[in-house]
């Protein structure tokens, strides 16, 4: 495997605070890396690091074998396009499209060549001479997808680009997105903070908080084996269920208040005995079922529902924690029902209440 | 939609409410304030001294003469000289038009690099720089001669248009500064990624998208050195006094009769620049002066 990007020990501080905390990352070529976390978690500015726009205190970034730590954005060999598309609103979308490529003395016939290959990808041949002020949201944002692709460079950023669209156009130009990686088959770094993006458009998904990445796995590692709890109650939406128990019997089973759950069959380590574990569970990972199984099931009390058209999702009081539970609508159990909650314990996670980490 | 929406609200009220008479009234009054002196002027101007001697300040005059007008123009004395305001007229524009050019050249200049290419030390510079616009200028009238005539260029043009230039720099860097901070500054960035340096982002990108602002800083310059009277009685010979000090030399001359029509004349032909900017750019004014307020 061939490294397009490899971030090594890179740390940024701002004054006394510091943004970025010994940072590593290395990215395959081709591969689509997802940057999620919540707001100030340190992953746009990570982004602009990459592209040469924020001056690193420590730390070395290398692009495609070669050292530009120091460089230029314009000498890294990426395109970067924006949230708020930053598109040149004095230029027409052609002279948005060459700009770049007049400042890098590109012949005029490449310039065309390139500008042409670009809008018929993208699909913005009949806007080429309008003005950014005439075009949709979603037309700005292909353009500005375009300026990144005439560079014909062998890495994208993305700083959160479907932000500012509806939620309709986002879900058309996330598959496009995911088109055009697949077609070019560049490098592409994507910040969101959207997890469906993530999860749908990743090859792998950097989790960060606090200038960190928790952890760097492909969407279905992050969804089924989260690191720790932050990780797990990140992603997934609606959010991991969390019972505080504790494991016992030698990490055989987890007592959560006076239930005792079976842990044969769980997918990670060996848990000693903790006195404070946490059981997390998914809610489409539980099933209500009216009778109990010794060792597989809990009681709870069916509170209320949110129907989400499809699916409703049931909220119901377990030993006075909050548990909800994804069930398809029409078999969504009565408020005020004593049911047992069936647990999965194959696709549970077991945490350290004090380290936070999954064991 | 259009044919479902229903008046909502109150009626429009008829135009003889209280509040539209007091208005109105308040609004009579105060123009009559301001431009009860402006026709005084005109009136004045326009008699000779014989019907300006019967006293009568707001009659129209009975016979209409531009002699005084032309007099102020090009026959009234100061000092030595006999070729009236023209003389300081053509001092103003040498003056105005490079002070004004070279100060919003460097500020805006100054408020982009503020703005986008901070450096160490960049938010002190620009503190000390606006703490400058808060010293009193009759402090700084004295140091200042003693470096003009440092540097050679005291009593001249350029020593004048210097001095314009450098007070312009406080608020003209911090207007720039204000307009830049409310660009997006993903743009920058975007121009940077496209290869763009400090000059091909300033000149390509930020120049076409400030017209508003440099508008501002244009009236605001104009304006300012055409009215200004004290650097350039200090700092001038009376050859090469602008407009305002000649006109202070006409109005003030002690010798022979007073002219008020000469002087009103005068006094109207120094205040026609300023007054015809405000009228071209009244609007743009606003619009740019709007514009770069609305984050700082």
């Amino acid at each position: 495997m061939t490294h397009s990007i490899q971030v090594k020990d890179l740390k940024l501080d701002f004054g006394s605070v510091s943004v970025l905390k010994n940072l590593n990352l290395d990215v395959a070529e081709g591969e689509f890396i997802v940057l999620l976390g919540p707001s100030g978690c340190g992953k746009s500015t990570l982004l602009n690091c990459l592209a040469g726009l924020l001056d690193i205190t420590d730390g070395e970034i290398w692009i495609k074998n070669k050292n530009v730590t120091w460089s230029e954005p314009s000498d890294r060999g990426i395109g970067m396009v924006f949230q708020s598309y930053a598109l040149y609103p004095q230029m027409t979308v052609r002279g948005n499209l060459s700009f770049g490529l007049k400042n890098a003395k590109v012949p005029k016939d490449e310039i065309d060549r390139r500008i042409a290959r670009a809008s018929e990808i993208l699909q913005i041949q009949p806007l080429l001479d309008r003005k950014p002020a005439a075009l949709s949201g979603g037309q700005r944002q292909r353009v500005a997808i375009g300026r990144a692709l005439v560079r014909d460079v062998d890495v994208f950023l993305f700083d959160e680009p479907l932000s500012n669209l509806d939620a309709k156009l986002r879900a058309e130009l996330r598959v496009e997105i995911k088109r055009l990686h697949s077609r070019l088959n560049n490098t592409m770094i994507y910040v969101t903070h959207d997890q469906i993006e993530a999860l749908t458009l990743a090859d792998r998904i950097a989790i960060m908080r606090g200038g960190i990445i928790q952890q760097l796995a492909a969407p279905q590692e992050i969804y089924n084996r989260p690191v720790n709890l932050f990780v797990a109650g990140f992603i997934g939406s609606p959010a991991m269920n969390f019972l505080k128990g504790a494991t016992v019997d030698n990490g055989r089973a987890i007592q959560v208040g006076d239930v005792k759950l079976d842990l044969a069959g769980y997918d990670g380590g060996q848990p000693t005995d903790r006195p404070q574990a946490i059981l997390g569970l998914r809610p489409e990972h539980l099933t209500i079922q009216d009778h109990a199984e010794a060792g597989h099931t809990i009681p709870a009390l069916v509170e209320l529902d949110e129907p989400m058209g499809a699916d409703a999702l049931v909220w119901l009081q377990v030993m006075g924690q909050q548990v909800s539970v994804r069930v398809p609508f029409e078999r969504r159990p009565v408020k005020g029902a004593q049911v047992h909650l069936k647990v999965d314990i194959s696709k549970a996670s077991i945490f350290d209440a004090t380290t936070e980490l999954r064991v | 939609m259009a044919d479902t929406v229903t008046p909502r609200g109150k009626r429009p009220q008829s135009r003889f409410t209280t509040n539209n008479i007091v208005l109105y009234g308040i609004l009579g009054v105060m123009s009559i304030y301001y431009l009860l002196p402006l026709y005084v002027m005109v009136m004045t101007s326009l008699k000779d001294m014989v019907e300006i001697r019967v006293g009568n300040i707001f009659a129209p005059p009975v016979e209409v003469t531009f002699q005084p007008w032309i007099k102020a123009w090009s026959q009234a004395c100061t000092g030595l000289n006999c070729d009236g305001l023209s003389r300081g007229f053509w001092n103003s524009v040498m003056i105005t038009v490079p002070s004004v050019i070279i100060s919003i050249i460097v500020a805006s200049v100054n408020g982009y690099a503020l703005v986008n290419w901070k450096f160490k030390g960049s938010e002190v510079f620009f503190t000390i720089l606006i703490f400058g616009s808060f010293i009193p200028y009759q402090i700084m009238l004295y140091p200042i001669v003693i470096i003009l005539r440092e540097l050679g260029i005291y009593g001249t043009l350029s020593g004048l248009i210097l001095v314009h230039t450098i007070f312009g720099m406080p608020i003209l860097t911090l207007l720039f500064r204000n307009y830049f901070s409310s660009l997006p500054e993903e743009l920058f960035k975007a121009a940077r990624v496209d290869g763009a340096g400090f000059w091909g982002i300033y000149f390509q990108i930020m120049l076409p998208m400030s017209m508003p602002i440099f508008v501002v800083a244009l009236i605001l310059q104009i304006t300012g050195i055409w009215n200004d009277f004290l650097f350039g009685v200090v700092f001038t010979k009376p050859e090469i006094y602008p407009m305002t000090v000649q006109l202070n030399n006409i109005v003030n001359s002690v010798q022979g009769v007073k002219e008020y029509n000469v002087n009103m004349a005068a006094t109207m032909l120094t205040g026609l620049v300023p007054l015809i900017v405000y009228f071209v750019s009244g609007k743009l004014f606003v619009r740019g002066i709007a514009a770069g307020a609305v984050k700082g």
